[in-house]
């Protein structure tokens, strides 16, 4: 495309004249019933009244006086008037009149609803007549896309993750009414339900920011010293059980989080399984031990220990065999070996660990909602209080910061201290040699630590798996279809074959809705990481900042200001489907981050530059050379996308409706109201489903390594000055 | 009509607060090879990516072929450049790679292959259409990498280290190859290198950087036999340097006393007081018996290369000593050993003070 300007500005000009303004769904049925709303802006400001809509002529009336002159100053002023001014009056006129107090003084308020199709469009085009104008201003070196793709990537991280957290931020100051009113934020920032010792001096509960925060450094430290045990078996010893750790370390990866504190309940609760064995056998009493800090701790555990250990495992590859080997020439034996080279090299990589498992914790929503019991914690807190009797909004903003304050230091000291120690031991230079053997004790250690652990895993995924096929777990042990076909049968009625199981309706939406952000999600984050491994931009700064923030923002967080942000015009989502496609996509875009920066970091920079400097622009050179060698990376990014987008739960709790109920919802529902049945046999299905998707990468992956060999030779020699 | 192939003004390029190219202008005429030639870090890389538009300049202009480029990417401009790490498209095959730069310019497929053919056939690669470059030999590779290049045909061709990435024997082939090419096909190459003796072989004209500024622009036997600094001298062809004092001067020569021994030299605009000697190893022979005005000296340390010996010999009287080769392997002298020292005054060169 020689002329892009020309094609966006008539797109800008038909969103304006062609495309109905308002309302985002059912926009099909709108038109052919010719409701008002459905007017383009142009007739809603002939016919309609809406005047304020006019000025927003003005961007293609500018841009278009540039494009004909040849004057990107016009084309970039006409795109920022057009979105300034959509911003403006979009939040200045709501559905319930003035959108800001003190526009009272214009007199009696209009109206209008939410923003439709013509307005995205035309906010998109505006965006590309200013990314096209800077571009021709020389900007990025005149590249239209580097620019395009920092605006629109700039933009929608600050509509969907900025704005968000920004209305959290101002609804917590807010009272019911809607009035600013810092004494009420004050007083449910301080209240005794978050900050409370209730629990020290006897009598009464600790607060949950309390509570949050020690099963945070508890899991933290039971994920990571299992993690880490678990990794010195299986890189430091001849146990074979390299495959059996690789499995188990995708399992959180396809789990359902709430599904582990099922099975244990199933297992250790009142009426569990082992507790009545115990008590019938070894007349050990019936207790409620597990619902509470142990419960969720060990479940917790159970899921994030298999994280701590792929970074421990990595973190004890890198340390090069020849620093051991320098230690034993001289004369150290293993301990001291192990004490002295070994755990100060691997020390970074344990607090890394931690870390993760902290924040992990504290994000974690499903875990606590299955098996919190009295034991409140900040995530299901701001469930509870959105969802609960008393429904204070103002509250879950208020936990909701708490949350995101606790999340957010603990990333930003985990990025810190990545930072700092880089591991020196990385030579890149043959590292031949043999790690030596762990010393006995340490193995020994190891081994008691390890092996509960497994027999716990394999006990608790053997409920998920295979507890929907039996009557009552524990109980009644008889192989039941049961609760499957109540789930999942199909009948043959009257119209034909029909899906008339209860669990069909959730099991496609979420598959529909997880396919549909899938691509986006893979794509955002790809792009994102491209950005910002090889473009270097003014603000790159804010621009990591923005894209940071995604990372430590727990779902129950995003899920809140989502309801948040988007309940009223002008951008009204709630309800539908384009909501949970947004959270799974602005929740998710960290795995495509994550994937593209390590293989972009991987990928030899000169190979871009060669494409550049034979003429071809980024877009090409993107196209042609950058995607198709980091190819796994962009497959590995959409079936994360794609199954974290199934498992998710907190970021979508708030978000579901009767029309797009999710599996993970309902599961739990079904979970709540007692019948395990259908929530494991439901698991299940999940679990099989992603396990395929799984499969799918192994094998695509797989198969692209062959044609991986000449990447090596690409590499080949760099670094040389 | 001769325009310029290149013409940097004044280009600096930061980073943060440090200077990698600092005010460098030079200008290249077009069909020659100039070289970059310095230490590692001393900053031709830096200058052949702004060159190539990889990076902004920070300050100046940077011309090709008479039109100011300094605001242009890489893709707009009509250079191609040679990796280090030869950067082929691991994922393409030889002739995807070679055909790259003319499909991303517009050429049809059939067409571009057609003249992409041709260019393997001439970097002698015809055959090799079809292998992945991960199925070449480093040598191949590079030939490839030149061969996608050149198919441009660039306005300049940019060469950073070639031949850094292959074995000794081979680097010589490829060295005469790559000149070969250059002549026949009268193209403006500028090549990076820090390998001195490369320099000097491949180029029409050597341009010597250090820490990031021009230390000397000339031809080959330019720089050799007049360095302008202590520095070009000591970083090509490995002089003996030595400080000295000009004794008498007039228009034409200056000279100098060493040891005992007056030399008379090529003045080049110094004045009287201290100056630096650099005496090629070629210019100091052993007197072993003549007579004539020698260097009385020492030596100090031996070394036997079996085609010849080298001696480091300690001057009587002055603070210095001098590296000297002798074809005599069959009665070498001893440490301790008094010897005389013959002065070649065409192979010495006056070089002003740091
Ligand atoms: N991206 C960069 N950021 C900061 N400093 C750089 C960068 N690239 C190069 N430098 C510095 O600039 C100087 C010149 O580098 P370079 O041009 O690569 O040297 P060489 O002559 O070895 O090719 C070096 O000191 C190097 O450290
Ligand atoms: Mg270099």
């Amino acid at each position: 495309m020689k002329r892009p300007e020309r094609l966006w500005l008539a797109l800008a000009a038909a969103a304006l004249v062609v495309l109905p303004w308002y309302g985002l769904e059912d926009t099909v049925d709108a038109v052919l019933a010719l409701r008002p709303e459905a007017m383009p802006a142009l007739g809603q400001a002939a016919f309609g009244g809406c005047f304020w809509l006019l000025p927003l002529l003005l961007a293609p009336a500018l841009a278009g006086w540039g494009v004909a002159r040849g004057r990107p100053r016009l084309l970039v002023a006409g795109g920022v008037i057009g979105i300034a001014w959509l911003a403006l009056e979009g939040l200045a006129i709501i559905h319930r009149g003035w959108g800001w107090d003190f526009l009272s003084v214009l007199g009696p308020a209009p109206t209008q609803p939410a923003l439709g199709w013509g307005a995205l469009l035309f906010a998109l085009s505006c965006a590309m007549l200013v990314a096209i104008g800077l571009a021709r201003l020389g900007r990025c070196r005149g590249d239209v896309f580097v620019v395009a793709a920092i605006l629109l990537t700039g933009l929608s991280i600050l509509l969907f993750i900025g704005l968000p957290l920004l209305s959290v931020l101002a609804s917590a100051v807010r009272d019911d009414a809607g009035h600013t009113d810092v004494s009420q934020f004050l007083h449910k920032l301080t209240d005794g339900s978050i900050w409370g010792f209730g629990c020290l001096h006897g009598g009464g509960a600790c607060g949950s920011a309390w509570n949050s925060l020690a099963m945070a450094l508890l899991v933290g430290v039971t994920s990571t010293a299992l993690g880490l045990a678990f990794a010195l078996v299986a890189v430091r010893t001849r146990v074979r059980m390299k495959s059996l750790l690789g499995l188990l370390s995708i399992l959180p990866v396809i789990t359902p989080p709430f599904v582990i504190g099922l099975a244990l309940i199933i297992l250790f609760g009142h009426a569990g399984m082992a507790t009545v064995f115990l008590a019938d056998h070894f007349d050990i009493p019936r207790s409620r031990w597990i619902y509470g800090l142990p419960g969720i701790a060990i479940a917790q555990t159970l899921a994030f220990t298999p994280i701590a250990y792929l970074v421990m495992a990595g973190v004890l590859q890198a340390v090069s065999p020849s620093m051991e080997e320098a230690a034993q020439t001289l004369r150290a034996g293993p301990w001291r070996t192990f004490r002295t080279v070994t755990w100060p090299l691997i020390r970074p990589g344990i607090a890394n660990a931690f870390l993760i498992g902290f924040i992990e914790s504290m994000a974690d929503f499903g875990n606590p909602l299955m098996l919190g019991g009295n034991y409140t914690v900040l995530s299901t807190d701001i469930f509870f209080a959105v969802v609960g009797a008393t429904h204070d909004q103002g509250r879950a903003a208020v936990l909701a910061i708490v949350l995101l304050v606790f999340t957010l230091s603990a990333f930003m000291a985990q990025r810190l201290w990545q930072e700092g120690r880089s591991f020196t031991s990385v030579s890149g230079k043959g590292d031949a040699g043999l790690h030596p053997p762990l010393p006995g004790g340490l193995k020994a250690l190891c081994a008691a630590a390890v092996l509960p652990w497994i027999v716990l895993t394999v006990v608790v995924y053997g409920i998920i798996l295979g507890g929907g096929f039996v009557v009552d777990f524990g109980r009644d042990n008889s192989l039941t279809l049961k609760y499957f076909l109540t789930a999942f049968s199909i009948e043959h009625g009257v119209g034909g074959w029909f899906l008339s199981g209860s669990a069909w309706s959730s099991f496609i939406t979420t598959l529909e809705l997880a396919l549909v952000a899938m691509p986006f999600t893979a794509g955002l984050g790809l792009l994102t990481a491209w950005l910002l491994a090889r473009q270097d931009f003014a603000g790159k700064g804010l621009f990591e900042f923005g894209t940071m923030m995604s990372f430590a923002i727990p779902g129950t967080v995003i899920g809140i200001a989502y309801i948040l942000a988007f309940n009223v015009p002008p951008l009204e989502l709630t309800g539908t489907g384009i909501i949970l496609v947004l959270a799974f996509v602005f929740r998710n875009m960290p795995v495509g981050i994550r994937a593209g920066l390590a293989s972009l970091s991987q990928l030899d920079r000169s190979l871009d530059e060669a494409s550049l400097t034979l003429g071809a622009r980024s877009f090409r050179t993107v196209r042609l050379v950058v995607l198709p060698i980091i190819r796994p990376a962009v497959i590995t990014a959409m079936v994360y996308a794609f199954v974290r987008a199934v498992t998710a739960v907190s970021a979508v709790i708030f978000l579901t409706t009767a029309q797009y109920q999710l599996a993970t919802v309902y599961i739990v529902g079904r979970a709540d109201v007692g019948e395990d049945g259908m929530a494991l046999v439901y698991s299940a299905a999940l679990i099989v489903v992603m396990v395929a998707a799984l499969g799918i990468i192994v094998l695509l992956v797989g198969r692209q390594r062959i044609g991986r060999r000449g990447l090596a030779a690409g590499n080949m020699g760099v670094g040389v000055a | 009509m001769n325009r310029l192939a290149v013409e940097f003004q004044g280009v600096s390029k930061l980073y943060g607060q440090a200077a990698a190219v600092d005010d460098v202008s030079f200008t290249i005429e077009p069909g020659t090879l100039v070289t970059l030639l310095g230490p590692s870090g001393c900053g031709k890389t830096t200058t052949l990516r702004l060159l190539a538009g990889l990076e902004p300049a920070s300050r100046g202009r940077i011309l090709i072929g008479g039109r100011d480029v300094t605001a242009l990417s890489a893709a707009e401009r009509n250079v191609s450049m040679v990796f280090q790490s030869y950067a082929l498209f691991p994922h393409m095959n030889v002739r995807e790679n070679a055909c790259y730069g003319l499909r991303a310019g517009g050429m049809r497929r059939a067409e571009a292959e057609a003249v992409a053919r041709e260019k393997l056939r001439q970097v002698g690669l015809a055959g090799f259409e079809e292998r992945l470059p991960g199925q070449l030999s480093g040598g191949q590779q590079q030939r490839v990498a030149v061969a996608r290049a050149i198919v441009l045909e660039p306005e300049v061709l940019l060469f950073d280290e070639p031949l850094s990435n292959l074995d000794a024997k081979l680097r010589r082939h490829v060295r005469d190859e790559i000149r070969a090419l250059q002549q026949t096909l009268k193209l403006t190459v500028v090549y990076v290198t820090h390998d001195q003796q490369e320099a000097l072989a491949v180029s029409d004209r050597v341009i010597v950087m250090n820490a990031g500024r021009i230390a000397q622009d000339g031809s080959p036997r330019e720089l050799y036999e007049q360095p302008v600094s202590r520095f070009v001298a000591d970083f090509i062809g490995d002089a003996n340097l030595m400080p000295v004092t000009v004794c008498g001067i007039d228009d034409a020569t200056a000279s100098v006393s060493l040891g005992g021994v007056t030399l008379s030299l090529p003045r080049r605009g110094l004045a009287d007081g201290t100056a630096e000697l650099a005496v090629r190893p070629q210019a100091l022979r052993l007197a072993h018996g003549t007579t004539g005005p020698v260097l009385p000296g020492h030596i100090r340390k031996v070394c036997y290369l079996g085609s010849h010996m080298e001696y480091e010999v300690v001057l009587d009287g002055i603070a210095g000593a001098f590296f000297i080769s002798d074809p005599d392997v069959v009665r070498p002298l001893v440490e301790g050993d008094a010897a005389g020292i013959l002065v070649d005054a065409a192979a010495v060169a006056l070089v002003p003070p740091e």
